[in-house]
């Protein structure tokens, strides 16, 4: 057993310390408030902290940390984008996620498995290429495999798919990996606790305050704080918070569902993606499949279950893997996810001075949490959104400058 | 040595029918309708199963689906849950998650190093140095999951049915009996669901030493006898609530989806174990647990036992298993007034002493850790919720039923939005604002006396006949419960711990109290630490005292810390029941079994299955397509179009709607005539195109490629909703078959068939006609997609395989070959024709693919306009050209998707790219950049080795290159 776990075994009086300190009433005003209590939003409170120097910073969680998307995803990490703007962007979240456990001193579990995006028709083929090109191009590591190579990653998965898809082949992605979504949440909120960041839980904006076309303060169901620069990193809420300052965006909100099964020993160690199935599945180290499919075809801002969602899931899991008819799903949930037109995100500045936007990221925010964090704090601190983020800016709607990601989506929607 | 009792009144198990199977190796019987567990507890085993995480020994806990640590395999099918799943003749069990049997799992050293795996452990490390991780990830993975999964196990395909009622009732206890023969009696369709083998939930085993709750049984099913309007469905339990009351029932044999006028839940409770040291010993179970042994097994839970309890229903158990003739050590009452009550003088006449304000403090183990050996029973102060050791008692047993309280089973009242309180004349959570249409009785709604129990059922089927709309005279009234049912803290702390919260995540007291410390003191951040809650049973034991816990760490009231969320499902769901049979929707064209005969080889294009090629003998797949194109080119071929999506638009409104859905002019369009259609979305982006025929001036009959044909027409009647035109509009892609013959003698094919002149000057390219081949009524359309002489023929589906055989046989003498998609998408290559989808992307506007001449930018408005004005002021930004590789080119085939490189750059990628065998060249489609498109500009290719090929951009009239 590791050493580091002694301590909790000698110590008399239990060695673990706060995560985070209980807060309850914020200061009168902050540098900087941050508005979501998510992984992007305590990511960007850490960054602001560590590298910026920027402390007197609040982060408003409206209810418990992690508890939107954070700890609803799937916990997939990848960087298998369609575009190369994307491509770049997400291997920069990579890149930090290979270190992260260590450098939050967290175990997040982050576990490269590689990942399979099958494809079951010519075009989603091409589409594989497409991804893979541009990926090489940029130096990540995908290629276009065939059906021996997914065979022997994953030789429990039945290739025709019950004859009802065949597999032609897959984009295989090296880095694909897997996480702890809580620890993400939780590694960062510790971080910025100690570096003197507040974490508000239970704490609601009701009103951001602009005057003059600047942000000025913001009113909290814990009182009204003065500040001049706000992030909003509230995923599915993300109209309402921008409908407070008076500013449109072209996110629709739609749920995404997914669903856990009993735990079982492990026997599936790839993450595998079908996009003519909606299907995408790994096995947690818990053991349990964790499973997901499409959005949900119409907008609503809830986070209700369906039954039909977890039947066509079900049904096609069964088409890849006939042995799982007696394996139990436990747990079904939903998410709201800020979608897009062109499925990247909207990171950056906004028309109002001081109010920064963390948006727009529908299906796929999990694996950006690093790097959005990063940036985001950057964009705050220097009021200047780097390059890496440029193609995500708000304006690029007006500018007909979409960030096309719809192809590099997992799946379907 | 049999803990089976003599045969009793109301038992489950079928004396006459032994089963033999066996458990880890060694033959057991039971009887028919004994659980695995009831069966192997009659036999004398207790150990049955290990934990979670510490493989301590485990037996019975709830013997209500609750069981985690009794889940067996049988070496197909794994995470079987002993407690619930009956046992059958041969069953060869095992139990799951030991590594080397249930005796001698060598993994139970973990519980010796527990102090080494504090709360969320796995956290804290493992991580350091990066290297090591996937070493100790290795071993977490393994040591953690339950079953093994058995690769073989057979896709099983389950049916679902649908159902509707105006009442479902939840629960078939005395509660829902009662509310399903009230509601019955209106004669209204009332079905009512339990998911126990057999109805009558507590009534069944809750006997306390009398035969009332058994006759109150029998009275209940006698009644509900007479009304044939009520359904009672056993073994059959609802698995979610979701909205408009749409409740999936599980039975063995699949599902069915209920939806019902108005939902009673008579879910009963949970019963909660009291949290002591050891509180997990085979032999330490819940008491109606027991009582379930007692009462439907006919099974001593334990010949000498203690009642550890906390409310008057331990009493109720305490009289049961001494009827049972099992002896009594002590009844242990963790409430200091319970010593001169009522019932504890009544167990006094019995012999039997009550050790009242006390608790137990521990259990000691047997020798070898299988059992029960005793119990110290020590003082406990109720207002410090602290043991006091300094009096200790120790108590000889074999077994202890615990009785401390209840949860209710409310998990469908929160999926459908149900807000709670905290109760603290019964002290638990109960209903206190029910969603429309949803009532709540009995023990879930906090009421517990067994008369009272009867009249709350029947008050909420009298509130959901209201709902539904039928007159009630009078709602029966309910006397509340007045004996608090659940002990406020039923904890007893203890330094040396393993006093078990949670059964399924091993999960003790001092975690919950260190998660707290580490921060993790809201009831979600708790669970998601602790993973309290998180294991198969889905904190059906755990939650309420996890939550008690809580409120005593942060000193608050319970209502203030909260419950987490419950989602579906109910039980866990086998994926067989939920996938059902699998649906997986497929169209055959009308010409499907003739395509079949003439040796089609299939493809999906969407929903469709298509001729991809015709397959002939002694020639691979790409000579074939090549001959097929060649017979097009040479001769004439005939293709099954019918899967192209084709839409009548008509009403006197028919051409402004095109005019404004389409980029092109309609208003002018002659009829007769065909124009290009191309829709854009909203943001100018190319979504399709096609061809809009004008039959008549009110009249247009659209046709367009397979793929999109069910999203635009999803979009015209989108935009139609939107625009209120007098039109209407109507999808006949399945009313027609196509059929398209193409190439030179394509003309002379058809001539004899019709009786029109297909002259050019007569049917001019792009044109419509309707005329007719032997007596089958056909449109006729002149189009130029894959040949400059093509005709469309457009034919009732009924007739499309009479029409196929007619054509054929007029080209049987000129070479007329069928081809295939693969063969289409060379020749459209060849025409210069660039596809929506394939050519174009998520992104692409038309100027990018040189189609200005199809857009009508002088209309008023038609979709994408506006984004267009502003787009065509910007530069374009690619440019889609058609190119050719060298003549004679022999290196690398580039595929569709390889990017084009310039200067090490992206500058743009391939789209279409084939051989042609009618030019000799490798032709195809890319982008690039708009200042490298001009003729005869050259570009680089970079394959899939990273070779580069070198491209020329040519005209997109490719048969010009043709020698």
């Amino acid at each position: 057993m590791p050493l580091r776990l002694l301590k909790y075994a000698l110590s008399k009086n239990y060695p673990g310390t706060r995560f985070f300190k209980a807060h309850e009433t914020p200061k009168k005003s902050y540098d900087v408030v941050i508005i979501g209590g998510g992984g992007h939003g305590l990511a960007a409170a850490y960054y602001l902290a560590k590298e910026h120097g920027i402390t007197n910073v609040a982060v408003l969680e409206k209810g418990y940390i992690g508890g939107g998307n954070t700890g609803r995803n799937t916990t997939i990490v990848r960087s298998n984008y369609l575009t190369p703007e994307g491509v770049k962007f997400y291997d920069a979240s990579v890149k930090i996620y290979e270190d992260l456990s260590e450098e939050l001193d967290l175990n997040l579990f982050y576990s490269t498995r590689g990942h399979f995006t099958l494809a079951h028709t010519e075009s989603a083929m091409r589409t594989m290429r497409w991804r893979a090109e541009v990926n090489k191009h940029v130096g990540v590591e995908s290629y276009v495999v065939g059906p021996e190579e997914i065979s022997k990653a994953c030789p429990q998965l039945d290739m025709s798919c019950s004859g009802q898809a065949p597999i032609l082949g897959a984009l295989y992605h090296a880095p694909g990996s897997v996480a702890r979504h809580d620890g993400v949440a939780w590694g960062y909120a510790r971080g910025a606790d100690r570096l003197g960041v507040e974490i508000f839980q239970n704490t609601e904006v009701l009103g951001i305050d602009v005057q003059g076309g600047k942000v000025a303060g913001v009113k909290t169901s814990k009182g009204y704080i003065a500040t001049t620069k706000v992030l909003s990193a509230v995923a599915g809420f993300t109209p309402r918070i921008c409908e407070m300052v008076g500013m449109d965006t072209p996110i629709v909100i739609h749920p995404l569902q997914a669903c856990v099964t009993e735990p079982m020993k492990p026997w599936l160690d790839t993450i595998l993606v079908s996009g003519s199935l909606h299907v995408y599945v790994s096995q947690s180290s818990r053991g349990e499949l964790v499973m997901g499919s499409s959005l949900d075809p119409y907008e609503v801002h809830s986070t209700r279950s369906t039954l039909d969602f977890v039947e066509g899931l079900t049904s096609h899991m069964l088409d890849m893997f006939p042995f799982l008819s007696n394996i139990k799903v436990v747990r079904q949930w939903a998410g709201m996810a800020d979608m897009t037109p062109d499925f990247a995100p909207i990171m950056g500045k906004t028309p109002i001075e001081g109010f920064y936007l963390d948006a727009g990221w529908g299906t796929w925010g999990f694996k950006a949490t690093p790097i959005s964090g990063k940036t985001m704090a950057e964009t705050i601190a220097r009021d200047h959104a780097p390059d890496l983020i440029h193609s995500f800016r708000l304006s690029r709607f007006e500018d007909y400058e979409l960030t096309g990601e719809k192809g590099a989506a997992s799946v379907g929607h | 040595m049999s803990a089976r009792l003599a045969r009793q009144k109301g038992e489950w198990v079928n004396r006459a029918s032994t089963i033999k199977f066996s458990f880890e190796g060694k033959e057991f019987s039971g009887f028919e309708g004994d659980s695995i567990t009831s069966a192997l507890w009659a036999s004398g085993e207790q150990v049955l199963g290990r934990s979670f995480k510490y493989h301590r020994p485990r037996g019975i806990l709830s013997l209500a689906n609750h069981d985690i640590n009794v889940m067996v395999t049988d070496g197909m099918d794994t995470n079987i849950r002993g407690d619930v799943v009956p046992v059958a003749a041969g069953m060869a069990l095992a139990a799951v998650n030991t590594d080397g049997g249930v005796k001698k799992d060598r993994s139970r050293l973990i519980d010796s190093i527990s102090p080494l795996l504090p709360v969320g452990f796995y956290y804290k490390a493992f991580h350091t140095p990066k290297k090591m991780f996937p070493f100790w990830e290795n071993i977490i993975r393994k040591a953690a999951g339950l079953g093994v999964v058995n690769f073989n196990y057979p896709r099983i395909l389950k049916r679902k049915l649908h159902a509707h009622c105006d009442v479902l009732v939840i629960g078939g206890g005395a509660t829902g009996l009662s509310a399903a023969y009230e509601a019955g009696k209106s004669g209204l369709r009332v079905v009512l669901v339990d998911e126990n083998a057999q109805l009558g939930g507590s009534l069944g085993f809750d006997w306390g030493g009398s035969q009332e709750s058994a006759n109150l049984l029998q009275e209940l099913l006698a009644k509900l006898e007479s009304l044939p309007n009520v359904s009672l469905i056993a073994g059959a339990y609802a698995a979610g609530y979701y909205p408009d009351h749409l409740i999936p029932v599980v039975t063995r044999e699949g599902i069915t989806k209920v939806r019902a006028g108005s939902v009673i839940m008579a879910s009963g409770a949970f019963e909660q174990p009291p949290v002591f040291r050891n509180n997990d010993i085979p032999g330490v179970m819940l008491g109606s647990a027991a009582q379930r042994l007692l009462h439907r097994y006919s099974v001593k839970p334990f010949s000498n036992g203690v009642v550890f309890t906390a409310n008057d229903y331990g009493y109720r158990v305490a009289q049961d298993l001494l009827e049972a003739g099992i002896k009594l050590a002590a009844v242990v009452d963790l409430r200091s007034d319970a010593k001169d009550g009522p019932l504890a003088a009544q167990l006094a006449r019995r012999g039997v002493k009550t050790i009242a304000g006390s608790c137990i403090y521990e259990v000691q183990a047997n020798a070898d850790k299988t059992g029960v050996k005793s119990v110290t029973v020590t003082e406990y102060d109720e207002k410090t919720n602290e043991a006091l050791t300094r009096d200790k008692v120790t108590l000889e047993c074999d077994g202890v039923a615990m009785c401390a309280g209840w949860a209710p089973a409310a998990n469908l009242l929160y999926q459908a939005g149900t807000a709670m309180r905290y109760d603290y004349g019964v002290h638990q959570f109960v209903p206190n604002r029910l969603p429309a249409g949803i009532f709540a009785a009995g023990r879930v709604n906090g009421v517990y006396e067994l008369a009272q129990k009867v009249q709350d059922g029947a008050r909420a089927a009298a509130q959901a006949l209201l709902h539904i709309g039928l007159d009630v005279p009078e709602l029966p009234s309910v006397q509340p419960s007045t004996r608090a049912q659940s002990h406020a803290y039923p904890i007893v702390p203890h330094p040396k711990g393993k006093n078990f919260v949670d059964f399924d995540e091993d999960i003790q007291v001092k975690d919950f109290i260190n998660a707290a410390k580490e921060g993790f003191d809201n009831i979600e951040l708790m669970k998601r630490f602790t993973t309290v809650g998180m294991g198969p049973s889905q904190g059906k034991h755990s939650n309420m005292n996890a939550i008690r816990i809580l409120a005593r760490v942060r000193g608050v009231p319970v209502e203030q810390i909260g419950t987490t969320t419950s989602r579906p499902f109910f039980h866990p769901t086998p994926i067989g029941h939920l996938g059902g049979r699998g649906f997986h929707p497929h169209r055959l064209t009308p010409l499907h079994d003739v395509n079949h005969k003439l040796g089609a080889v299939f493809t999906d294009v969407g929903a469709w299955k298509r001729a991809a090629y015709y397959k002939v003998a002694g020639l691979g797949v790409a000579d074939t397509v090549l001959a097929e194109v060649e017979a097009v080119r040479t001769k004439a071929g005939i293709i099954d179009s019918s899967s192209f999506g084709k839409i009548e638009v008509h009403g006197p409104d028919a051409a402004l709607f095109l005019e404004r859905f389409f980029t092109g002019n309609y208003i002018s369009q002659a009829v007769g005539s065909s124009r290009y259609t191309m829709l854009l979305d909203e943001s100018g982006v190319v979504v399709d195109d096609g061809l809009a025929h004008r039959l008549a001036e009110d009249l247009f009959y659209l046709s367009s490629g397979t793929s999109n044909a069910a999203a635009v027409y999803r979009e015209m009647q989108r935009w139609q909703q939107i625009w209120q035109l007098d039109i209407g509009l109507v999808n006949v892609t399945g009313a027609y078959a196509a059929i398209n013959v193409a190439g030179p003698l394509a003309r002379q094919v058809l001539s004899g068939l019709v009786n029109i002149s297909l002259d050019d000057s007569a049917l001019p390219a792009q044109s419509i006609r309707e005329t007719e081949i032997a007596g089958v009524p056909v449109r006729l359309i002149r189009v130029a997609f894959v040949s400059d002489s093509t005709y469309e023929l457009h034919i009732p589906t009924p007739q499309a395989a009479f029409v196929w055989e007619r054509v054929m046989g007029a080209g049987q003498a000129l070479g007329l070959k069928p081809f295939g998609t693969d063969a289409q998408r060379l020749l459209r290559l060849e025409m210069g024709h660039a596809m929506p989808g394939i050519d174009t992307d998520g992104l692409t506007n038309p100027y990018e693919i040189n189609a200005q001449h199809a857009i009508g930018m002088d209309k008023p408005d038609f979709i994408g306009k506006r984004s267009l004005q502003i787009i065509a002021k910007r530069p374009v930004k690619k440019t889609l050209v058609a190119f050719a590789l060298e003549a004679g080119y022999a290196g690398e085939m580039p595929f569709e998707c390889n990017l084009v490189i310039r200067q090490g750059e992206i500058e743009g990628r391939v789209t279409s790219i084939a051989y042609s065998g009618t030019i000799g060249r490798v032709i195809g489609f890319a982008y690039v950049a708009p200042e490298h498109s001009a003729l005869g500009s050259r570009f680089q290719i970079r394959a899939d080795s990273g070779a580069l090929v070198n491209a020329t951009v040519v005209s997109s009239q490719f048969l010009a290159m043709q020698k």
